[in-house]
């Protein structure tokens, strides 16, 4: 028996099995999904029944890629309408290293088949899955997890996803230069959603959904890499969703309890994290279409610009919302809003620019809106209102560490 | 010291749902148990057996039949096994006993027959 390398490289099964999977398709075409799955499942098999007695061997990766080849042209000799993809197999297939960088010039498979479940004809949660699924590695069960959602749902979902591909004769093949674009916003959609899944974690399993978010960036990281266009908006999501993952290791105590932005250390926030996505920041700044990223990592800027909490330009952010509210006119924008107004003009400023929101039926079991009404109303001096509202937010469901925030909170009030 | 086999049985199909992470941490288990007793000796050898293939032969009243096997009569098979040494049985159980394997499949130990070379 070999000596092992110490470690199998993070993350290592589920990234290089998405990356065969994705070439596997590529050569098979999109309506053998399927069978590319099945293909790289096999071949993750058979190194959980391998090594364990063998050892790890020395390149982990090229062992899957070869063992996936050679079960699909085992495949493939049995499957007649197949067979002529043999020699394609055998020229694509070798390509594949681990962490190899992609070439820019044209698309690679895993863009490629990104673009393919993201595609628009498919429902947005469909999307999601069928990402998560074929192109992040994810199991049904982790996909469940991540999204607080039976997994015969999950299924489901990626059943029906498959069977529209075949109906509508999706392609793997990448759309041609006009239609592009769009197809590139929709995977940023998709994107921005499993980030912010992850991101706001009000329940759930903690380590899927950090999952979610490193998933995230990783693929904005490979759309901007790897499109052959110079897109702004890619940018800026990548930007967004960097600055605000910075900020992760401050968000909650070594106790788990949670910290709000006022209490956070920010000797904790990851300071090179913030240097890039402060680049792609920059990098967005280019083209004439102000997209929702855009303003979002402008937020999520100057919060990681501002050395504390009083001196962060709560005027200039108000304004920010202002504008997020044009693209995006959600009540979570205005609590969001009124919060910055809050800082910027006092409590009671803030206070009425909630009264504005409450109204709104989708924030009825939103505990959050009440829990900024007590935070404000304690600023005003009111602790018996504080003390209402606090009650209110524990009514909301929301997660384990959230409640011990807020119970702590009417406690002290109490 | 005399050494012993384990010979490690699970199904086939335990882990065709499993997610790659899964199986990632899996083998990660597997490898820091080896790791642990091959550094220390315990652990001398051991061999993956292919999987889905095998013969199983048998002759009644002059006639040898071969069959497909792995044949089993239940579900599980042996993957493969390890050879370790140990001073008894007891030992070998606690070798064995904190083997991540024993989540997924069963273990069946063997002692190896030691041959006498000098006559008493």
């Amino acid at each position: 028996m070999n000596a092992d390398p110490e470690q199998l490289v993070d993350h290592l099964f589920r990234r290089h099995s998405a990356k065969i999977v994705a070439t596997l398709t590529r050569v098979f075409g999109s309506r053998h999904l399927d069978l590319a799955e099945d293909v790289v499942q096999d071949a993750l098999v058979k190194a959980l029944q391998q090594w364990p007695f063998k050892g790890i061997p020395e390149n982990p990766a090229a062992w899957l890629t070869l063992v996936a080849k050679n079960r699909a042209l085992d495949l493939l000799r049995r499957d007649a309408s197949l067979a002529s993809k043999a020699g394609q197999l055998e020229s694509a297939l070798p390509r594949l290293s681990y962490s190899a960088p992609g070439s820019g010039a044209e698309i690679d498979d895993q863009l490629a088949l990104i673009l393919m479940c993201c595609h628009p004809v498919l429902p947005v949660e469909y999307q999601i899955a069928l990402t998560l699924k074929t192109a992040c590695g994810f199991s049904t069960a982790e996909i469940a997890r991540a999204f607080l959602t039976p997994p015969t749902t999950i299924a489901q979902r990626l059943v029906r996803a498959k069977r529209q591909i075949r109906d509508h004769d999706i392609v793997i093949d990448p759309p041609g230069g006009d239609d592009l674009p769009a197809r590139i916003d929709s995977v940023l959609r998709v994107i921005y959603l499993m980030f912010n899944e992850g991101y706001t974690a009000t329940s759930g399993d903690d380590l899927v959904r950090a999952d979610l978010c490193e998933e995230a960036m990783r693929l904005g990281a490979l759309v901007v890499d790897q499109s052959p266009l110079h897109l702004p908006a890619a940018h800026a999501l990548l930007a967004l969703m960097m600055l605000q993952a910075a900020r992760l290791p401050a968000r909650t105590r070594e106790d788990g309890s949670l910290a709000v932005l006022a209490e956070q250390d920010r000797a904790l926030w990851d300071r090179k994290l913030i240097a890039q996505g402060m680049r792609h920041f920059g990098a967005s700044a280019s083209g004439n279409k102000i997209t929702t990223y855009h303003v979002q990592a402008e937020i999520a800027a100057i919060h990681a610009a501002s050395a504390s909490e009083s001196e962060t330009d709560w005027r200039k952010l108000v304004e920010l919302y202002d504008d997020l509210y044009k693209l995006e006119p959600t009540p979570i924008v205005l609590l969001n809003r009124a919060i910055a107004i809050s800082r910027a003009e006092g409590p009671r400023a803030g206070l009425s620019a909630l009264q504005e929101i409450e109204a709104h039926h989708s924030l009825r079991q939103y505990h959050l809106l009440p829990a900024v009404a007590a935070e404000l109303w304690k600023q005003a001096g009111d602790r018996s209102r504080a003390a209402d509202a606090y009650q209110r937010a524990l009514e909301c469901p929301c997660s384990a560490p959230e409640r011990a925030f807020l119970e702590a909170q009417l406690q002290r009030l109490l | 010291m005399p050494n012993y086999l384990l010979f490690l049985y699970s199904e086939p199909d335990a882990f065709n749902e499993t997610s790659p992470a899964e199986m990632q941490a899996i083998i990660q288990k597997y490898r820091d148990w080896r790791m642990r007793l091959q550094k220390t000796g315990v652990i001398v050898g051991g061999e993956k057996l292919q999987d889905g293939t095998g013969r199983v032969m048998r002759r009644t009243g002059g006639e040898t039949s071969v069959l497909d096997g792995p044949y089993t009569e239940s579900k599980e098979i042996i993957g493969g096994f390890f050879e370790i040494q140990a001073e008894n049985y007891d030992q070998a159980v606690a070798t064995a006993s904190d083997c991540p394997h024993l989540e997924y499949g069963t273990i069946e130990i063997r002692e190896v027959e030691m041959i006498v070379t000098r006559e008493t």
